[in-house]
């Protein structure tokens, strides 16, 4: 006996024969142990194989299974059925990304935003094989690490008010991952990122609304990463313009 | 061989003027950032005072008169209330914006929020005490 069943109350979009998308209404009988996932996986095995959506890992690392549960961006494979407060349960896809087809969205715009911040580590001087690793110590790693944890399932962008304003806006997976290389003591790309990540579209769109680190479940904290370069951009601009020259910071 | 595509891509349109309604946190986020039009009105009065002193006493006596009228005590709760929210609000971000590293370890959020108090309580008696207030 299943612990409840719920109304999965499922966002359905087929290009080939809809016009615009709309709900669909499935019993699932729920354990207690399911995520919302499990009750996709169920639908998709059990009632509806049609029904499109991502997921791959079903432990929160592949960042595939990112959609609206109940009007939040989450992880359809870390919240529990037994958390939701009612029996129907509304599922979409990601806010602010155009819909490919049903759950599934089209995340091109940020696979193209990711790639124009380097999210790789840059040296000016190459390191020669003989001289060894890059050292670095814990304090140094523990300056970034957090960042690292970003498993770029887009919950961010489906919370940030910006982005859904202004889609050229970089956003604040690709912002912070800028941040998470610039903060790194073996990469020296910061004057090559300052182009991108402090023009009009980047640093200086964001308003501080701190909904993509809310949502993040990884805790990330992408507008913590945006509001420290803001504050690196600054002080290199004053030290440019007041003949200080810069260090890295 | 290759099948017919059906790429459509739905784009679903975002209000441009009523985006911030549907959630708590992002009524909250605007809520601060219209809080900050009280910060610039007053920051516009301190400056009208400033050019009042500059062009007299007669002309400072009058903006002090017209700071007791009721429009202007209200228009100060209201500014005073606003502006205590937005520090507020504004307050409880800051570990976000600027966090402090020692060693392996983060200073504590609720840490530097106190910091951030306490330099405004400071600044505060600094700036009554440099008015006069505490002379008596």
């Amino acid at each position: 006996m299943s612990y409840k069943t719920i109304e999965l109350e499922v966002l359905r979009y087929r290009p080939e024969m809809d016009d615009q998308p709309w709900f669909q209404v499935y019993r699932v009988p729920c354990e207690e142990d399911w995520v919302v996932l499990d009750a996709l996986n169920y639908v998709k095995d059990h009632l509806d194989s049609s029904l499109s959506y991502r997921w791959s890992c079903h432990m929160a690392v592949c960042g595939s299974c990112g959609m609206m549960i109940d009007g939040e961006p989450q992880l359809s494979c870390k919240t529990f059925v037994r958390d939701l407060p009612d029996r129907r349960i509304r599922v979409e896809p990601l806010a602010n990304f155009p819909i490919e087809r049903d759950l599934v969205v089209v995340l091109d715009d940020f696979m193209e935003k990711l790639q124009r911040v380097k999210p790789y580590l840059i040296r000016q001087e190459a390191r020669a094989l003989d001289q060894g690793e890059h050292l670095q110590t814990p304090a140094q790693l523990a300056r970034f690490k957090h960042y690292t944890q970003c498993i770029n399932c887009c919950c961010c962008y489906a919370a940030c008010p910006q982005y859904a304003l202004i889609p050229e806006f970089l956003g604040p997976a690709a912002l912070a991952l800028a941040h998470r290389y610039n903060a790194d003591s073996r990469d020296q790309g910061r004057e090559e990122r300052e182009d991108v990540v402090a023009s009009n579209v980047g640093i200086w769109d964001c308003v501080f609304a701190d909904a993509c680190s809310v949502v993040c479940p990884k805790h990330v904290d992408p507008a913590g990463a945006i509001q420290q370069m803001k504050i690196a951009s600054t002080v290199s601009w004053y030290k440019d313009h007041l003949g200080l020259g810069r260090k890295k910071t | 061989m290759s099948g017919k595509s059906y790429v459509k891509p739905f784009v679903r349109e975002v209000s441009k003027t009523t985006w911030y309604l549907a959630r708590g946190r992002d009524r909250l986020h605007m809520a601060h950032e219209a809080s900050c039009v009280f910060v610039g009105l007053y920051a516009l009065l301190l400056l009208w005072g400033l050019r009042a002193l500059a062009a007299g006493p007669e002309a400072y006596q009058a903006f002090l008169a017209a700071l007791g009228s009721p429009l202007s005590l209200g228009f100060h709760w209201v500014a005073l209330a606003v502006t205590l929210f937005h520090t507020v609000s504004w307050f409880q971000v800051t570990p976000k914006a600027m966090p402090i590293q020692i060693g392996e370890a983060f200073v504590p959020g609720p840490v530097i929020v106190v910091g951030h108090y306490t330099v405004w309580v400071a600044l505060s008696l600094f700036i009554l005490f440099i008015g006069g207030v505490f002379h008596g």
